[in-house]
């Protein structure tokens, strides 16, 4: 190389000015090609699919850390540049937790050591299987920014804005209409006015109409007054027996209760069976209210709604987040610390269905021996934002569904023999649980 | 015109009755004292006890009748201990699949599938995340194990012990340990990415 650049340094300037030009060229070749290496390779050392690394994320990390705010493990959005500004520590160390975390506490890691002691010495379950591939996905994914503040939102006050158009609108329409009759009545009173000038003009005399009027007519008729008597007996006696047969019935009772508690999200939306909240309805007399360690099953990781949910709540006049933060309260849980403070406050809900205390009705009879459907009785409740009283409750209602409804006597040891005898009693095929004693006066009455 | 005056009070006093109707506010009731006896209803509110509030836990220290003392504690060594050594009490002929299969159906099935593959319909709708597959080989889940999981929870999953009593938790121990051997030969979530 240097011998022919000597060589070449004996010839003419000219041609030396092209050399000089050329070995620039190939230097920056060069230096490109090195910077396209080292950039190449340092994407390849980033280059996560976020997609993959939410399905990944979901999977194996969400059960114990969130992206925003702790769970039972520390929050993990942008959690490797953090580490990395905040502790110094590289993509090495964090594959090494991830792989074995205990390993590295024991291997005496101080930052291990000091985040294991700060999350109450909650070891973390070890993901060998998880490759170097699959951790970038993972770390691509706690690197994305958080979702902008939700669309939907101003959407939905368009959609208010909207509506009170419509309403301005259709008062607007109201006003034209009352102030075009108001016209048409002065238009015929002056008309009528100009009517009796014309006649008095002419000389033309009104007659002034004589007779019974009416309601004479009607007094001296004794026997359209006795019909009449007769017909509005009837009907107040209807209205008021009518008026006294709903005494005691709560059909459609609706009150307020002090948590806002969605049944048509919990059991409609997500598809929660009845006997998940009210378990002791399978066992026992009462359906029971589920105590609130029920609610933070779930909600100890629901700590807030989606902002589509959230936007749903709105059209009802509800802020679930802001109930999820009376649960909060009445559990004294506290987010922030992933603990309970241990000061709860009982919520006193109000109880809708209520039959009186003379009738005895048990709940495990008719869920687990019957097999009856929650919703037979309660009505669709999973369709219920606030849930009301469906069916009335009285004596006949229990009555007629009792004439009704047939006894599963099928695969149940406990009603072949009874079904046998009575079904020949009775001659028929199925019997209905009237016919089993289901009206006697002491099975609900004693 | 009188007798329009006459009509338009009727009306108003007759509209003023049908909106007294208040869905907020339960109905008068004939012989009150008949409806609701001297005797103490469930989740009542008593004068005499804290809070007012009938529904209280047991005193403690007390078992209740048919029940037995669950001995290994909620710990993670408790965990450990389960694992390695609690066994089902329930024999073959007291294993009863179905209503295993129901009560896990209910209980479950919402977070960890009706597979127990960890694709419940709270976890397809993003509402819970992270529930692993029963045949995950990081958890190498066992009777025990499970048992102890129900009994007491463990990390996002809360307890179970109130809505299942003993027999019923086993019942769902044995039919969760055969969801789990159905699924050892499939894929698990990590897989099927």
């Amino acid at each position: 190389m240097k011998k022919s650049y000597q060589s070449l340094e004996d010839n003419s300037t000219n041609n030396m000015k092209q050399v000089i030009h050329r070995k620039l060229a190939a230097n920056m070749l060069k230096l490109g090609f090195f910077i396209l290496l080292t950039f190449s390779t340092s994407l390849q050392a980033q280059d996560g699919d976020p997609a993959k690394g939410k399905t990944l994320y979901n999977a194996n990390c969400a059960a114990c850390h969130k992206l925003d705010g702790p769970m039972t493990g520390p929050e993990l959005r942008n959690i490797e540049k953090r580490l990395a500004d905040e502790q110094g520590l590289d993509r090495e160390w964090l594959t090494a937790w991830i792989h074995n975390s205990a390993g590295l506490i024991k291997s005496g890691d101080a930052y291990a050591n000091q985040i294991y002691n700060e999350y109450n010495k909650m070891p973390m379950s070890p993901f060998p299987q998880l490759s170097d591939q699959d951790i970038s996905d993972i770390l691509a994914y706690t690197a994305q920014e958080k979702a902008a503040p939700p669309a939907p939102v101003a959407g939905a006050e368009s959609n208010g804005g909207g509506g009170g158009d419509s309403g301005t609108s259709n008062t607007l329409i109201l006003g034209a209409l009352a102030v075009l009759f108001a016209l048409l009545a002065m238009a015929l009173v002056l008309v009528r006015r100009t009517l009796n000038r014309f006649a008095e003009a002419k000389g033309v005399v009104i007659e002034e109409e004589k007779g019974v009027s009416i309601w004479r007519a009607f007094v001296q008729n004794q026997f359209l007054v006795l019909v009449t008597v007769i017909l509005l007996l009837l009907a107040s006696g209807y209205f008021v027996y009518g008026y006294f047969m709903q005494v005691g019935v709560d059909q459609g009772y609706e009150p307020v209760q002090p948590i806002h508690y969605s049944h048509r999200i919990h059991a409609g939306d997500n598809g929660i069976d009845c006997k998940y909240c009210h378990s002791s309805a399978r066992v026992s007399k009462q359906s029971g209210i589920p105590s609130l360690n029920v609610c933070m099953n779930c909600h100890k990781s629901i700590s807030e709604v989606t902002p589509e949910t959230l936007a749903e709540g709105k059209e009802y006049g509800v802020d679930y987040n802001a109930e999820i933060e009376k649960l909060y309260a009445a559990t004294g849980w506290s987010a922030a610390d992933q603990n309970y403070t241990g000061e709860a406050q009982p919520v006193k809900w109000i109880r809708i269905h209520n039959l009186p205390d003379f009738a005895y009705f048990n709940h495990s009879q008719h869920v687990t021996v019957g097999g009856i459907e929650c919703q037979t009785c309660h009505g669709p409740v999973e369709t219920m934002e606030v849930v009301s009283q469906e069916a009335p409750l009285t004596m006949g209602w229990c009555i007629n569904c009792h004439r009704e409804t047939e006894v599963k006597v099928e695969d149940n040891a406990y009603y072949t023999k009874i079904h046998e005898q009575l079904s020949k009693k009775y001659g028929v095929e199925k019997l209905t649980v009237a016919q089993m004693g289901g009206l006697e006066c002491g099975k609900c009455h004693y | 015109m009188k007798s329009l005056f006459k009509l338009v009070v009727l009306m108003v006093v007759l509209i003023s009755f049908a909106s007294c109707q208040n869905k907020s506010k339960p109905n008068y009731q004939y012989f009150p004292d008949m409806y609701e006896s001297v005797g103490y209803e469930a989740y009542g509110e008593a004068d005499f006890l804290p809070n007012g509030m009938e529904a209280k836990l047991p005193a403690e220290g007390s078992v209740a009748r048919g029940h037995k003392p669950f001995d290994i504690d909620g710990s993670l060594q408790g965990y450990d201990l389960a694992k390695a050594t609690l066994m089902n009490p329930l024999d073959s002929t007291q294993i009863d699949s179905p209503r295993g299969g129901q009560l896990y159906d209910i209980y479950c099935a919402v977070c960890h599938g009706k597979k127990g593959d960890g694709q419940g319909i709270l976890v397809t709708r993003e509402k819970i995340l992270g529930v692993p597959a029963f045949d995950d080989a990081g958890r190498a889940l066992t009777q025990g194990s499970v048992y102890h999981t129900i009994y007491y929870g463990k990390n996002v999953m809360g307890s179970y012990a109130n809505q299942l009593n003993e027999e019923e938790r086993w019942q769902v121990v044995d039919y969760v340990m055969q969801l789990k051997s159905e699924l050892g030969g499939s894929q698990t979530v990590k897989d099927s990415i």
